[in-house]
């Protein structure tokens, strides 16, 4: 009984029973292809998130991103500068509490470096309906590459909690043809 | 004899004061007894608190309800994590380990002056916690991540509750020590015991890391320390924050043993083969921190990929062998007990009219099938690009912690009332369909979440609707479906869990006392053995042929294959990203 | 326990290593403990502190 102590005083050499044995073996080989197939994507896959990460000041990447803003400012939106950069090139992104700055414009099928960090907090950063989601620090300037493959109008929601003013946090990605 | 009457026991030259289980002949040290007694109510308080902080969380997420201001939400968030995550479970798990070591090994409890100062400081600490949440500035979340401050004092509520863990999970360790040294039992310890042993081992390291990163916090919060970095934060607490919900799965699979043994008879289908899973649980469960860290820049992918597979799925191997070898023993059990037509009739005439049998069941189904796949793929680094802090994450340890856990240990108490205790169940009409209700709830809670996460909804948050927001975003109406229904099920299982609480506490007010002529009668419904003599025959070695649990399991596993692929489809289809 | 032991008595003598291992509590909570702190704690630590600065 699982109460008492084993009975057979020497119990590890006990016979484990066939059915048991073909699980063990189904289960460790199961687990063989669930850890290939993580490191098979990293090979093969198009969906992995970049590790290309700096250390910088919110100061500084405040800084960076205004710049940025500034430079491909094409209108505003909702009082927000709407940012459209060359194809291909890096973009940025900041988060604070509680909105996304700027709104960005890409192009559908070109690929983009998309420069995230926060100013204050963390947040999360939620692409939807896309649905990605990619954890942003203050402190940590993450370079996403990605590439956009529908056009429309996306959101970037917040799902990392940031205080009282957390469910107003909303960020607009554009993507439109060439 | 009266199962009041008590007697001093002189062991090692030490006294303690024992008394004779009538049900078992197992001496009860009196001093383990109360502690044990004193967890418990402790851990029933904090759940019925936390309960209901769940129930105003799900109505307020529910929008045609939206009940709560969004202040409120949040600190109530914040509370229904700590009170039940932490509180609830870690109280219960000290009854779980006294009673694991001084009554199964038949053994006087080490230090009970220190259990009962491990006991003080928890409860203290807990306390301290709360106030600090419910006076509104500390709503940071169960995860408090830096650089969003709470006030000290819930920093320093946490650190007193985990110095006492840690001392509960020492007295445990010296309970072990002592009942070998006074060979109270020979050979090996039981089973049970020995999953206890593992919970207890990744308790110490979730305190450490607990202690580790909270001190420092605390003192940042006091002005002491000028800066926590927030990655280093997230990495250390979590080794806290997820060790600490494997504590769980460790100590629901021990007490999957203990159920299954009492109630049907069931014996281990192999020693060697259970208690290897428990050591892979040792060794490798508390890697699967990294789940929370797979969508976090600055951490590299071979590092994801080790830890977040709990090094190449050997915790997982464990798991899915206690899937197999809990049922199969239960399975050899009947059989042994008579039920051997067809595949499952052992399964069909189980006492599914005890509540702990059942609860025991239910909660080993649901724990497999919802909790279990669901953190497989949701801690599988490119799947969880779709997932992180989605409502699948709480959908997914809903199923875990709330489906498993809780209701495991629900199960236990209706035999902990008797055997601790000494109080017959009272409502045994109701105590039988608690399980059920509780049951359905929860599945219910857990897939309404995973299926909004699925369709990106935000976990911890207030207005999926944006109604405040500068720019506007319409979540898939389904989402809002979803949200109906998880309030709903919320509601089902605050009756399930209102039902316990006031089982429970009125067994202990009002219920008949329990002597020896009624003891087996108040454990509940039992199977009638046909063969009871065969029960003492040890079930190993191919005496027995399992086809129900092959079959079960052949059902599980393909579950968990399909939608393991499915989730890998999903992420073939977004940005191509790197 | 009804029955003592189905091994006769020389047997008890060689208990083998993993049973010995299983039965021991200290060591498998000095492994528990290693395993996570070298492996999820120290090696993520390092690569944390290891993140390059922005130019």
């Amino acid at each position: 009984m699982a109460l008492t102590p084993p009975e057979a005083k020497i119990w590890w050499n006990e016979k484990v029973e066939r059915g048991e044995l073909v699980w063990i073996v189904i289960a460790f080989l199961w687990g063989l292809v669930m850890f290939f197939m993580m490191v098979y994507w990293h090979l093969e896959g198009q969906q992995n998130l970049s590790n290309e990460v700096y250390r910088i000041s919110p100061e500084k990447f405040l800084a960076k991103t205004e710049k940025f803003t500034e430079q491909y400012k094409v209108r505003e939106e909702a009082g927000i500068p709407v940012a459209k950069a060359p194809a291909g090139s890096d973009v940025y992104m900041l988060a604070r509490l509680w909105e996304w700055w700027p709104i960005l414009e890409l192009e559908k099928g070109q690929t983009y470096r998309v420069h995230l960090s926060s100013v204050d907090w963390q947040h999360g950063f939620s692409l939807q309906p896309v649905n990605v989601n990619i954890q942003v620090h203050p402190g940590l300037e993450h370079v996403v590459t990605i590439t956009p493959t529908q056009t429309g109008e996306f959101s970037v929601v917040c799902n990392e909690f940031c205080g009282v003013g957390h469910h107003t946090m909303i960020g607009r990605i554009h993507v439109v043809d060439k | 004899m009266s199962i009041a009457e008590s007697h001093s026991g002189i062991i090692g030259g030490i006294a303690a004061r024992f008394r004779t289980c009538p049900a078992t002949g197992l001496q009860i040290d009196l001093a383990a007894e109360r502690l044990i007694k004193a967890n418990a109510v402790a851990a029933v308080v904090f759940l019925l608190v936390g309960g209901v902080f769940g129930l105003l969380v799900a109505l307020t997420r529910w929008p045609a309800v939206h009940l709560l201001p969004a202040d409120m939400f949040y600190l109530v968030l914040t509370a229904h994590g700590l009170d039940v995550l932490l509180l609830w479970i870690l109280f219960f798990e000290m009854a779980v380990l006294y009673f694991a070591s001084a009554v199964l090994l038949n053994c006087r409890l080490a230090a009970p002056r220190f259990a009962w100062l491990a006991f003080i400081l928890m409860l203290v600490g807990g306390v301290l916690t709360n106030i600090a949440v419910l006076q509104g500035d500390s709503s940071v979340m169960f995860t408090s991540y830096v650089p969003m401050q709470a006030s000290p004092n819930f920093y320093l509520g946490l650190i007193l509750f985990a110095v006492g863990a840690l001392i509960g999970c020492l007295v445990f360790l010296g309970t072990l020590v002592i009942a070998k040294e006074e060979k109270t039992y020979e050979g090996s310890i039981p089973l049970v015991t020995f999953g206890a042993l593992t919970a207890c081992i990744i308790a110490i390291f979730t305190i450490a890391s607990g202690a580790i990163i909270l001190i420092p916090t605390w003192l940042w919060s006091l002005g002491y320390i000028s800066h926590i970095d927030t990655l280093m934060y997230k990495l250390i607490w979590w080794g806290m924050g997820h060790s600490s919900q494997q504590i769980n799965v460790a100590a629901h699979v021990a007490v999957w043993y203990a159920i299954a043994a009492i109630t049907v008879g069931a014996k281990p289908l192999s020693e060697k083969v259970s208690r290897t899973a428990f050591l892979m649980y040792i060794l490798f469960l508390q890697l699967a921190s990294a789940h929370h860290l797979l969508v976090e820049p600055g951490i590299s992918a071979e590092w994801k990929v080790f830890n977040t597979s709990y090094a190449m799925y050997l915790a997982v191997l464990g798991s899915l062998i206690h899937g197999m070898t809990v049922p199969g023993a239960i399975e050899a059990a009947q059989r042994r007990n008579g039920f051997v037509n067809g595949a499952f009739e052992w399964l069909r005439k189980a006492p599914w009219g005890n509540p702990a049998f059942a609860g025991m069941f239910l909660s080993l189904v649901l724990f497999g099938f919802l909790g279990g796949i669901s953190g497989v793929v949701l801690g599988t680094e490119q799947i969880n690009i779709l997932m992180h802090n989605t409502l699948y994450v709480p959908g997914h340890f809903h199923a875990t912690v709330v489906a498993g856990t809780t209701l495991a240990f629900m199960a236990l108490t209706y035999l902990v009332l008797p055997l601790i205790f000494q109080r017959k169940v009272i409502l045994p009409g109701l105590a039988k369909w608690q399980p059920y209700l509780f049951a359905i709830g929860v599945s219910g809670i857990s897939l309404f979440m995973m299926g909004a996460g699925t369709l990106g909804v935000s976990r911890r948050h207030w207005d999926i609707t944006f109604s405040d927001a500068a720019l506007s975003f319409d979540y898939p109406s389904a989402a809002f479906l979803m949200l109906g229904l998880n309030g709903l099920s919320a509601i089902l299982a605050a009756v399930g869990g209102g039902l316990y609480i006031v089982i429970t506490v009125g067994s202990l007010l009002f219920g008949e006392k329990v002597t020896a002529d009624n003891v087996v009668e108040a454990l509940g419904p039992m199977p009638t053995r046909k063969v009871s003599e065969a029960v003492k025959e040890y079930g190993n070695a191919g005496t027995f042929h399992l086809p129900g649990t092959y079959i079960l399991v052949a059902v599980f596993f393909t579950a968990f294959v399909l939608y393991y692929f499915v989730n890998w489809k999903y992420v073939s289809d977004l940005w191509p990203m790197g | 326990m009804a029955t003592k032991t189905k091994e006769p008595e020389a047997a008890s003598e060689r208990i083998p290593p993993m049973q010995r291992l299983l039965d021991n509590p200290f060591l498998l909570l000095f492994l528990g403990v290693t395993m996570p702190t070298v492996l999820y704690l120290m090696w993520g630590l390092m690569e944390i502190t290891q993140i390059p600065i922005a130019e």
